[in-house]
């Protein structure tokens, strides 16, 4: 798999061998003065505990192109990329289209947050950690769950963080999951628990019991098919095994449904991509972890707490550090590092944006606007919905053709159709429907699907 | 500059931070009442206050654009501003991870190009972009690790190797994987025992992983002896690359005998930290390794770009392909270097960490009398002697308007200072900050009370942090009327 | 300072016999002092069977996590909640309020093994010593 053809690129003609890098700001004279107080003659002499043999190898790379070059070939290559403002789309699964407002990517782009690291210095980071703070708050209100983190890779592992933690709490080395719960996920979970030497078994919907040896009952709050499941049954049900549940949850659905601190989980996941984030071609997300508090020192991850300065002045700091890798190492509850911080801040700036009225708007315009695209479709011939329940944004679709063949025809009318999933049903496509999607959109879809 | 409000604070019934359109559809059946929520307790704030709120926090931050941040093996360097420009152009924002292939080829071939460039920087055969942080790039390391063992029938190896001045995620990695460590002391010169590793290097276990150069900032010499030592005893060698920048242009993982190396987007290859994210922690991997390589990886055929899974992957790590976002950038990055630019920057990072050394050698007691590479590691030992500790010498820095290095680690230096200057600093700036811990020397013993006090100038003071976890206060909380 | 009548071990715990076969233990002043601000106590329920010189639980400081060694084999039969509720107790007065878990003994021959007031203030010293070398 070695490359020897590296792709085609262009080239550049230096105007001089010496036209320096505009981040490195040593000039000649600093670098000869610099290397007379540490006395060597040349900087590749500060290089000789690597042994002869290994030095200065061959790379091999392309020229080198000017700030002008590369925008032009980025804009190239993003221009070969089918952007979605060009096109009516239907898919979801995991990733969301949703509205940002302008003032989040103002916000997140101001470089004294994203030029940040780790707030370690707290006196010099209160941007940083109060801006955590809100967000913990503002998740903890939206899921109606006590304690939330400071934030996780995406939602698929902290589903798998969730599970590590519920056999830790537990003592237990098995995990349940449903079928209905997005199988990225459930790949995701089960090379977690390989990896922890953990059993992960999948359980149907309408399976009776959980094994009183399972340490959680992972569920899906609307599920992968969309539409939503009894989750007083599935609580019921882990909580006479001795298991804590996890639920999994569309953040922004719950500007109109009840949060899953409302129908007593454990511990609440979610993606937090829907929250301000764009698609980018599935990353950078954000994973939301949220959980009752008496499993606070067994959460994954950073958390961010409030106290006072020596001056008795309000502040935010690091907290409960004693769980994180840095401190205890091997026996942390988790390896994690990161926070995904900038995107939990864009979390933070949309939820604020749109408040209580304007999320519970959102979330009515997907209701509305995707039973109105599943009505339509249903009455189309040949098509019809998988499943009875009650949904909120996306539904499953049986179609009189290879979903394939649908979304070959679909895209050349600059439409993106459902995703294409046969290998859970015959011919059926899972479509997603939000606010972005225009009455002309979906009644362009349904038009183009009837004349299939 | 205090800044003791919050959001609930400038909450008002009635207001809203942004526009929405009406529903432009027919209204359908409601959902049942049973399903819906009743309350939701979001704070209402005009976009002017929003935007106001949030500008005030940031000015509370210190970044890489507000100073000098030598925090050492975090590679605080410059974040070129165009690339924040490029990565938000819409043909790579508004893409769907399950659009068709053929409607994503500009991205997948970017991806595909970047797999190529950090397969030749780190002389290794192939690039997984999956995981999304160093640490997440650890794991799919570490679980390459075992799934090689265990395609080879050879499943006694269940422990990892590392040395006693690992990063905190290195064992912390190791224990998501199932697997247990072993710590490799590390000899007065600061590299790799050899007669530590021989002893310790038995047949349970499965790979010995190093950062290269150390969080020391010490290259070992030693290096071809030591992947020698663990290959001929049936283990791999693992690379932790959250050093890279010291290599760049200079040496090859792959040559120096790395079975794989994990790297960091967010260090090397100068994309923004984002206050703690987001990262990409790429892992790369010698032939040996590639069919466990976690999926999806970008392969080019008949022109054509697609994702596909390496034969034996060990799965699935994140819910798509990484962060694509990241990578953009990265890949801006990588393609404004050439052979001889990459040389220039592990060389100004070395020789600006040399400088620092040389110069502050005479005030800081220096565990490891040698050439260094892109990170100096002092210890404040001599100042704790006078009651100051490596702590108040942070703090005071912050006075100076100067971003302190990493402290208290790595943990085998007593109060440590360990301090990466990176290229991206010029000769000016280290004087500064050495002018500042010269000062800070002198105060250590002339004057220790203003290193006590300090920070005197910063939004806030030293916090009570022991106050922050006895009384866990992890959030506000408003009550919602009525919907 | 460090109470004569105490019992003290290599990890910084001290045991005070407590008459017939019990014993009380908690953390050192030299401990507490190096751990800084303690925030959190992990102590074995009562009933467990304890170990003379092997965890028995955790003490967390804000930056730090140290491991509680049992100072006598034994069963935990209290352990001191206040403590918990109010690990800063452990700071201000480890010898007094600041007490950790009373056991029963299992073999009071075992306090042998440990350092009485004189050897126990000069392993003291000679820890600080090196601690600010």
């Amino acid at each position: 798999m070695k490359p020897r053809h590296l792709p085609k690129a262009q080239t550049s003609r230096k105007m001089t061998d010496t036209m320096p890098l505009p981040y490195l700001p040593n000039t000649e004279a600093d670098r000869a003065a610099m290397l007379r107080e540490i006395g060597v003659d040349s900087v590749d002499e500060l290089f000789t505990d690597i042994p002869q043999s290994f030095r200065n190898g061959r790379f091999d790379l392309p020229a080198p192109l000017s700030e002008l070059e590369l925008k032009r070939e980025l804009g190239q290559l993003a221009d070969l990329n089918a952007n979605l403002n060009d096109y009516a789309c239907f898919l979801g699964a995991g990733s969301y289209r949703h509205f940002i407002p302008s003032t989040v990517g103002h916000i997140i782009g101001r470089s004294e947050f994203y030029t940040a690291y780790t707030p370690y210095q707290a006196e010099v980071s209160q941007g940083t950690l109060q801006s955590v703070y809100e967000f913990q708050s503002l998740i903890c209100q939206l899921t109606g769950m006590e304690v939330s983190n400071a934030g996780m890779y995406d939602g698929s592992t902290s589903a798998a963080e969730a599970a590590l933690m519920a056999c830790a709490i537990t003592n237990r080395s098995k995990v349940a999951v449903l079928s209905t719960v997005n199988p990225a996920y459930r790949e995701v979970l089960d090379t977690y628990c390989r990896g922890k030497n953990l059993r992960l078994v999948t359980l149907e919907l309408d399976s009776s019991d959980l094994p009183n040896d399972c340490a959680c009952l992972i569920v899906q709050q609307p599920n992968y098919f969309g539409y939503f499941e009894g989750m007083e049954t599935h609580v019921q049900k882990a909580h006479d095994a001795g298991a804590l549940v996890i639920a999994i949850v569309d953040p922004i659905s719950l500007g109109m449904f009840r949060p899953p601190g409302d129908y007593g989980v454990d511990i609440a996941v979610a993606e937090g991509q829907p929250l301000g984030v764009p698609m980018s071609f599935g990353g950078p997300y954000l994973g939301i972890f949220a959980c009752r508090k008496e499993y606070v020192r067994r959460m994954p991850g950073r958390i961010v707490g409030k106290t006072v300065d020596v001056d008795g002045n309000a502040g935010y700091v690091m907290t409960l550090v004693t769980r994180e890798q840095y401190i205890r190492r091997e026996r942390a509850t988790s390896n994690i590092c990161t926070s995904e911080s900038l995107m939990a801040l864009a979390a933070a700036v949309y939820l604020a944006a749109l408040g209580k009225r304007g999320l519970r708007h959102v979330a009515e315009l997907c209701y509305h606007k995707a039973h109105y695209a599943a009505r339509a479709i249903g009455k189309l011939k040949g098509y019809s919905l998988v499943f009875p329940q009650p949904f909120f944004k996306e539904f499953a679709v049986r179609c009189p053709l290879p979903p394939s063949e649908i979304n070959h025809a679909l895209f050349k009318k600059k439409i993106i159709g459902g995703l294409d999933i046969s290998d859970l049903g015959e011919n059926t496509m899972l479509f997603c429907v939000t606010e972005m999607n225009t009455r002309q959109d979906i009644d362009r879809l349904v038009k183009t699907l009837g004349a299939l | 500059m205090r800044h003791s409000y919050l959001l609930p604070d400038i909450s008002r019934a009635g207001r809203i931070g942004c526009t929405l359109p009406e529903l432009d559809v027919p209204p359908s059946e409601p959902p049942p009442e049973e399903l819906m929520r009743e309350e939701l307790g979001l704070p209402e704030v005009s976009e002017v206050d929003l935007v106001r709120y949030f500008t005030a926090l940031s000015k509370l931050n210190y970044g890489v654009d507000t100073g000098f941040y030598p925090l050492g093996s975090c590679t605080m360097k410059y974040n070129p501003k165009w690339h924040e420009d490029v990565a938000r152009l819409p043909g790579f924002t508004e893409l769907h991870p399950h659009q068709p292939e053929e409607s994503v080829q500009g991205a997948l071939e970017l991806m595909y190009r970047l797999q190529e460039y950090l397969t030749e920087i780190t002389g290794m055969n192939a690039t997984s972009l999956v995981p999304v942080a160093g640490a997440h790039g650890e794991v799919a390391g570490l679980l390459m690790v075992k799934a090689y063992h265990q395609a080879r029938g050879d499943k006694g190896r269940k422990r990892i190797l590392l040395t006693d001045s690992s990063h905190g995620t290195n064992p912390a990695s190791v224990a998501m994987c199932g697997l247990e460590t072993g710590v490799v002391a590390s000899d007065a010169k600061g590299d790799l025992d050899l007669n530590s590793l021989d002893s310790m290097m038995k047949e349970e276990v499965a790979a010995l992983t190093l950062t290269m150069p150390s969080t020391l900032g010490l290259f070992d010499p030693k290096i071809a002896e030591i992947a020698e030592l663990v290959h001929k005893r049936g283990g791999l060698l693992g690379g932790d690359g959250a050093n890279l920048n010291a290599l760049l242009g200079r040496a090859k993982f792959g040559e120096l005998g790395f079975d794989y190396v994990q790297l960091n987007l967010h260090k090397t290859f100068s994309t923004p930290h984002g206050g703690g994210g987001p990262g990409s922690g790429p892992v790369c991997a010698r032939e040996e390794l590639v069919g466990f390589l976690p999926a999806p990886l970008v392969a080019k055929s008949n022109g054509k770009y697609r994702l596909v899974s390496p034969p034996s992957s060990i799965g699935k790590i994140a819910s798509f392909y990484g962060n694509f976002g990241v990578m953009v950038k990265a890949y801006a990055y990588v393609r404004s270097l050439g052979p001889e630019e990459l040389k220039q920057i592990s060389g100004d990072a070395v020789l600006n960490a040399n400088y620092l050394k040389e110069k502050l050698k005479p005030h800081y007691f220096l565990p490891y009398d040698r050439t260094c590479m892109h990170e100096v590691v002092f210890s404040g030992k001599k100042q704790k002697a006078k009651g100051v500790g490596t702590v108040d010498i942070a703090k005071r820095l912050l006075d100076y308007g100067l971003h302190p290095p990493t402290v208290y680690f790595p943990l085998i230096v007593s109060e440590a200072l360990m301090t990466e200057p990176t290229e991206t600093e010029s000769k000016e700036t280290l004087d500064r900050y050495i002018a500042a811990m010269e000062e800070i020397a002198r105060d250590a013993v002339e004057n220790p009370e203003i290193l006590h006090n300090a920070p005197q100038n910063t939004p806030v003071r030293r916090m009570d942090e022991a106050k922050a976890f006895r009384q866990l206060d992890l959030r506000w909380e408003i009550r919602d009327e009525k919907q | 300072m460090n109470p004569k009548e105490y019992k003290y071990t290599k990890d910084h715990e001290w045991l005070c016999p407590e008459g017939g076969n019990k014993g009380k233990m908690g953390l050192a002043n030299y401990a507490q002092t190096q751990l800084g601000d303690i925030v959190f106590l992990d102590l074995p329920a009562p009933g467990t069977q304890v170990e003379q010189f092997k965890k028995m639980g955790e003490v967390e400081s804000v930056k730090a996590v140290s491991d509680l060694f049992s100072p006598a084999s034994g069963k935990v039969v209290e352990i001191n909640q206040s403590a918990v509720d109010e690990p800063k107790l452990v700071n201000e007065d480890p010898y007094g309020d600041g007490w950790l878990v009373k056991l029963e003994l299992s073999d009071p021959s075992e306090l042998d093994a440990l350092m009485g007031i004189d050897e126990y203030n000069k392993y003291e010293a000679e820890a600080s010593a090196e601690g600010a070398d």
